[in-house]
């Protein structure tokens, strides 16, 4: 944690537009646990996967000014981004900048331009959920439930970038976000999906392509009992969400799960109201499924506790074999 | 014959282009890239399959495929990679080379990144309404109707801007991204970006 | 300045010192060198024509001092130090300089750097060769009792083959039970011969050879001393057993009602009991109690293996010996451990109940393992009708480790076979290239073939339970590029079996630093030389067998273990070792008592006098590290062929064009007090 858990906030484009709820939940809860987030003035977009795929350095420079503005905001030299590709981008700047010094010289030459410095490295850049479950703690958290998600099965959903290429989580089964969402109450279903891709910018390119992809997880989520799917990420949740319909309509399918931010989830555990955290603007209602919250969930499926004779052991870490008395 | 030119050619390009990006010549064709990636299905070429062909100087070919208009930057090649190859930055190489070769394949979304670029260079900020509007309209035009509807929907729910947010200080924005666009436009010095 | 004739002679080393280093120019500087006497430069200075030059000017010329300008003293100090001893003069008085490893292979694309480089490293050898003073090497009895740790194949093999030439062995294992990994398996590639057919004879013999003293359940602490003469530290294990009174019944561990998973033999495919023995043909036959999961030392009931055993040989109150031996010899064989598959996340292992790894598979197809013998998935009772192998897990990947395992291809045939023997499902294996060298196992892999397995040639990228299409449901599903096809492919199985890497033992450096040994950039035990020098160490008289050294298979680690036996015997014949002299040296008139060098020396070499009130270095235990040397207060500890002069003349000659005429450099304006 900063100290006094001050943060320097870069919400991005998306949650001024489509990711809205986003903004609004990670406002009313970062208020709730006492965290200061201190907006970047004037900031700018972070470039998204569009600017890079066509010129690198103006899109390294794109990022810096954000960096460098971020780095005069004052307050804790830690940057904290909701959006899973602005931290990434952002991410990835300030890392390059310091690990390939001949970037890092060439985008300082392009931010003089424009007045600006960014000594990279010297900002840690930070995804909104790595400070709530690290800085924050699960403890912490676990204090303030006031309203147990208590009946609601989720199916956490990473997406790629919060994991990938390579952010100390693991890569492909992360459980942090799980973690959480035991805390608050919910159910959480395994979900072999939780960090494959959404399709991303595909949407607008190839519709075949990028339904495929989001149908892969909707199903999954599915298969596995979801009463919602719960994201990190302005544009997950948009894919998911949004072309839901399509899916089904391309696929023939029924799919019907709302998905949520793990803000908004983590506000109504609190015992804040769907108004304060931006419920409502989604395409598929959360409301059926929150009102599950509270109710008893039917018994689990036959599930033996005690293995059968013949079974053989499950992989367990050596040394953490229990007795089998 | 392969690398005998004095000129590099494109496998020479690309790997000085991307940071870390020397790594490919230690690619062990495995396929782990090809078998991870979501939209491997879609590509005219794996991922691997394109590295081969940029090592034996397919370049046009290179250029022309959909491969890298396809990545969806998931990085699961990446971190898969057994030789640690930064394969999505090379994605992002292949792409700028085939724009600056005016070689794209014809699925590219090219003029996408364009418009997205537009916008972002025009107001600081993205503009998904516009965005969408503006490429489905070049690209899709029955297609629009249709999304409209959702467009629309979105609309309704606040969850779209039909005008762009613009930043304050654009002058400065625009003075660093010209300067980074004159940097760029000169020829990569020996030893790449690293 | 002393009054030397020196020999300088330049090595070509065909191309790779001449190919760079400009050897004619060297050399011929190298004479207007103050007191040298000759210099001349040779294509190959090891060959014996090149000795002979030596031992020729050095009778003809009267050289003094000898300097050979070619590759590592690792190789060739000895053949010159040889040479000279030859022509009468003492070997002691020779000197290499390294022009290969330290010039002409760094600097290939600067020859002149290299040749100006090579110059100043002569000018350095040159110096310090005036300095060297003449010393005798220590003559030490050799002690005929060989030390081999580790009972695995290769262990077993050294042990028996110098017990057989009737010398004594002292065998320590740290397992209840020798025999290794092979002991796990059932078949052996590529003759798919019954393992425990071909090792439980051996296992046997170890267990009733006069000459072999066998401790399981003990592992070694702490070593001293020096080839011919270690002593070792031993401890044994308190089994709870008086294996005076056990006969290896079983009534214990059939009573035992403690059951836990057996991580080490059954690679936690199955269980044991608190008191056990690892599997039936175990050497020795004797059970041990484990402490950790026995219920009596838990709550103080129980003793259940008490109550029922015939003749009382329960012996909850045991303790830990400690064995002193003293050794001439020690091979290492302490073998290899599995790479944890949990750590590529992809495969799902420890997720996904029917993703196994391969030693769990070799239980599995065992006749005395977990399921008879009978291949099952996890829930112990279906028969799989399809069955991935994943290639190359954690091998040959920079993300884990970036070598090959050497045996895995070949254990993936094996299993492929097995699979179709006992289920008749289809095999599919996901490589990245079929590795099958070495006699008779290409036909192996033609007989697999012939079996129709199916091979698909790309590095599996995922095995997962999300369904995406129809007939996915409820199966495990493999996603890789089929990549001689270009296209990607899902294939839906049963059953997935992940061939993980041997990796070096958990604890290899900590053994290794215990012994007195190096380890690779992968862990392994390193080897002397990688061609010439197999199986010895840099430590002298100490010897490494089998999978300890890199992965291989059973042919190569018995091959080893062998090697190391002719090693060991090799010096026992000789009866007594030459000790390099290189030893500290403390003038007892000039030390002060204050006893600063006794806690420091590493080896514990260093001795008070009390009735002299002086320090004496113990030259049997000293390794001529230097530690006392350069932390005595009144210096006046000699690291002998190290001297103080001997360096710093080495150090001014390196940095001999530094130097105006009457000017020194800046370091050796430090005289000693
Ligand atoms: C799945 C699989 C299948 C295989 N199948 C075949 C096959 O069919 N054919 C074939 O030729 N090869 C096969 N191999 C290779 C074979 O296992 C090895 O070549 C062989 O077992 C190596 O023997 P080792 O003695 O070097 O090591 P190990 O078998 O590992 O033995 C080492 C011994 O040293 C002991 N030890 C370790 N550390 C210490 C210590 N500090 N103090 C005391 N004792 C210690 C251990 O307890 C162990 O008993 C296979 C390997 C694998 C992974
Ligand atoms: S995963 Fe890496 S090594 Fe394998 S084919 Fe792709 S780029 Fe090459
Ligand atoms: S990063 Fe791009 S190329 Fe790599 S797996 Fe993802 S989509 Fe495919
Ligand atoms: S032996 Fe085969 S499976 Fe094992 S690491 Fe080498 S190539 Fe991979």
């Amino acid at each position: 944690m900063t100290e006094n858990g001050t943060y320097v906030y870069y919400p991005g484009c998306s949650l001024q537009s489509t990711g809205r709820a986003y903004d609004t939940s990670t406002k009313r809860v970062a208020q709730h646990l006492n965290l200061t987030l201190n907006e970047i003035e004037d900031w700018n977009c972070c470039g998204a996967t569009e600017y890079f795929s066509v010129n690198a350095l103006p899109a390294y420079s794109l990022v810096a000014r954000n960096l460098a503005l971020a780095a005069e905001t004052g307050g804790a030299p830690e940057v904290v981004a909701p959006c899973s590709a602005c931290y990434l981008n952002l991410r990835k700047t300030n890392d390059y900048m310091h690990k390939f010094k001949k970037l890092g010289a060439q985008v300082n030459q392009a931010l003089a331009a424009g007045g600006l410095h960014y000594e990279g490295g010297s900002l840690r850049v930070r995804h909104l959920l790595d400070i709530i479950v690290q800085d924050v703690g699960y403890d912490a958290i676990g204090a303030q439930v006031t309203r147990p998600l208590q009946g609601l099965r989720v199916a956490p959903y990473y997406g790629c970038l919060i994991v990938r290429p390579d952010t100390g989580y693991n890569t492909e089964y992360p459980t942090h976000l799980d973690a959480l969402m035991t805390t608050l109450g919910a159910t959480v279903v395994d979900f072999p999906m939780k960090t494959h891709c959404c399709g991303g910018h595909m949407t607008q390119i190839s519709e075949e392509v990028a339904y495929e992809l989001i149908r892969r997880i909707l199903k999954n989520a599915a298969d596995y009992g979801a009463d919602a799917i719960v994201t990190l990420c302005p544009m997950c949740q948009l894919n998911l969400d949004a072309y839901q319909g399509q899916v089904n309509r391309t696929f023939n399918t029924d799919f019907n799960i709302p998905v949520m931010f793990f803000t908004q989830l983590m506000g109504l555990a609190f015992g804040l109201s769907t108004d304060e955290l931006g419920f409502g603007s989604e395409m598929v209602p959360a409301m059926p499924a929150l009102s599950r919250i509270g109710r008893e969930l039917p018994e689990e499926r036959e599930r033996p506790k005690r293995r059968d004779k013949q079974a053989l052991p499950m992989p367990t870490p050596r040394g953490s074999g229990r007795s089998e008395s | 014959m392969v690398h005998t030119s004095p000129k590099p050619g494109l496998y020479e390009q690309i790997m000085a282009e991307t940071p870390g990006g020397e790594a490919l010549v230690t690619c062990l064709q495995c396929g782990t890239c090809g078998g991870s990636c979501p939209s491997g299905a879609d590509m005219d070429s794996t991922p691997r399959r394109l590295f081969a062909m940029l090592m034996a100087d397919m370049d046009d070919a290179v250029l022309e495929s959909n491969t890298p208009w396809y990545c969806v930057s998931c990085y699961y090649c990446t971190v898969r990679c057994p030789q640690a190859i930064p394969i999505t930055d090379l994605m992002y190489t292949l792409k700028q080379s085939a724009i600056a070769a005016g070689k794209f394949h014809k699925d590219a979304h090219a003029n996408f990144s364009d418009s997205f670029i537009g916008y972002v260079e025009q107001f600081g900020r993205s503009f998904e309404f516009g965005l969408a509007t503006r490429f489905q309209l070049t690209h899709h035009p029955l297609r629009t109707v249709r999304k409209s509807g959702l467009g629309f929907d979105m609309v309704r729910r606040g969850r779209l801007h039909t005008a762009p947010d613009r930043i304050r200080n654009m002058p400065q924005l625009t003075a660093i991204l010209n300067e980074a666009k004159r940097i760029a436009a000169q020829p990569v010095p020996a030893g790449g970006v690293t | 300045m002393s009054e030397e004739k020196i020999g300088v002679y330049v090595c070509h080393c065909g191309h790779n010192i001449a190919g760079t280093v400009n050897v004619e120019e060297v050399s011929e500087w190298a004479g207007h060198l103050p007191n040298v006497a000759v210099a001349k430069n040779y294509k190959f200075m090891c060959s014996s024509l090149g000795q002979e030059m030596v031992e020729e000017d050095i009778k003809q010329e009267g050289l003094t001092r000898v300097v050979v300008a070619a590759c590592s003293p690792h190789m060739h100090e000895p053949t010159f130090r040889g040479a000279c001893q030859r022509a009468g003069l003492n070997p002691y008085l020779f000197e290499m300089a390294n022009i290969r490893e330290h010039a002409s292979w760094v600097h290939q694309d600067d020859k002149e750097a290299a040749t100006e480089k090579a110059k100043a490293i002569i000018s350095g050898a040159v110096r310090r060769a005036e300095e060297l003073e003449p010393l005798e090497p220590f003559r030490a009895p050799i002690n005929e009792t060989t030390l081999v740790v580790g009972g695995g194949i290769a262990g077993i093999n050294a042990a028996l083959e110098i017990a057989n030439s009737g010398h004594k062995v002292i065998l320590v294992e740290r397992e209840p039970s020798i025999g290794g990994h092979m002991a796990q398996f059932d078949k052996t590639f590529p003759t798919l011969d019954c393992a425990a057919c071909i090792l439980t004879p051996k296992m046997f013999d170890v267990g009733n050879n006069p000459n072999i003293e066998l401790l399981t359940y003990s592992e070694v602490e702490q070593v001293d001393g020096f080839v011919g003469n270690f002593t070792v530290r031993i401890r044994k294990r308190a089994r709870m057993i008086d294996t005076g009174l056990c006969t290896g019944c079983g009534d214990c561990w059939e009573r035992c009602p403690a059951k836990v998973i057996d991580f080490v033999y059954e690679s936690g495919l199955g269980y044991r009991t608190a008191v056990y023995r690892p599997f039936p043909q175990a050497v020795p036959k004797y059970p041990v109690i484990d402490t950790e999961s026995c219920i009596y030392y838990k709550n103080g009931r129980c003793k259940a293996c008490e109550k029922f055993c015939p003749t009382g040989a329960i012996k909850f109150d045991q303790q830990d010996e400690v064995v002193v031996a003293n050794v001439g010899n020690i091979v290492l064989a302490t073998g290899y451990d599995l790479f944890d598959a949990r750590r590529i996340p992809a495969y799902g292992y420890g997720r996904l109940a029917n993703v196994f790894t391969s030693m769990e598979f070799e239980r599995m197809t065992n006749a005395s393992g977990p399921t008879n013998g009978k291949v099952l998935l996890r829930d112990g009772v279906t028969q799989p009708e399809s069955v991935a192998i994943i290639h190359c897990v954690g091998s040959r990947d920079k993300n884990t480790n970036i070598y090959c395992s050497a045996t895995c291809c070949m254990a993936a045939l094996k299993f492929a076979h097995l699979v179709k023997e006992k289920t008749h499902a289809q095999v599919y294996n996901f490589y990245i290239d079929m590795r099958t060298a070495f006699k008779d196992y290409e036909l192996f892999y033609n007989r697999l073939l012939e079996e129709g397995t199916h091979f698909i040639r790309g590095r599996a990228a995922e095995v997962t339970d999300a369904a995406r299409q129809p007939g996915e449901e409820g199966k495990l599903i493999v996603q890789a590029e089929d990549t001689l096809i270009g296209k990607q492919r899902r294939v839906p199985v049963d059953m997935v079996i992940l061939m993980v890497a041997m990796e070096p033992r958990a604890d290899a450096s900590e053994v290794a630093h215990r012994f007195g040994i190096g380890c690779s950039d992968a862990g392994f035990f390193t080897e002397r030389h990688p061609k010439l020098d197999p199986v010895a160490t840099m430590n002298e008289g100490i010897f490494i067998a089998g999978t300890c050294q890199g992965p291989k298979d059973i042919p190569a680690s018995v091959a080893q273990g062998e090697a190391t036996a002719a090693r060991v015997l090799s010096l026992i014949g000789k009866g007594e070792v030459q000790v390099e002299p290189v030893r500290a040296r403390i003038d007892e008139d000039r030390c002060s008592g204050c006893r600063i060098c006794n806690n420091l020396c590493p080896y514990g070499a260093i001795d008070f006098i009390a009735e002299k009130g002086v320090s004496r270095v113990n030259p049997a235990q000293c390794k001529g590290c230097g530690t006392c040397v350069a932390a005595c207060p009144s210096q006046v500890i000699t690291g002998q062929h190290y001297t103080y002069d001997s360096i710093m003349a080495q150090i001014e000659g390196l940095l001999y064009d530094q130097r105006t005429p009457d000017e020194h450099v800046r370091v050796l304006e430090m005289e000693p007090a």
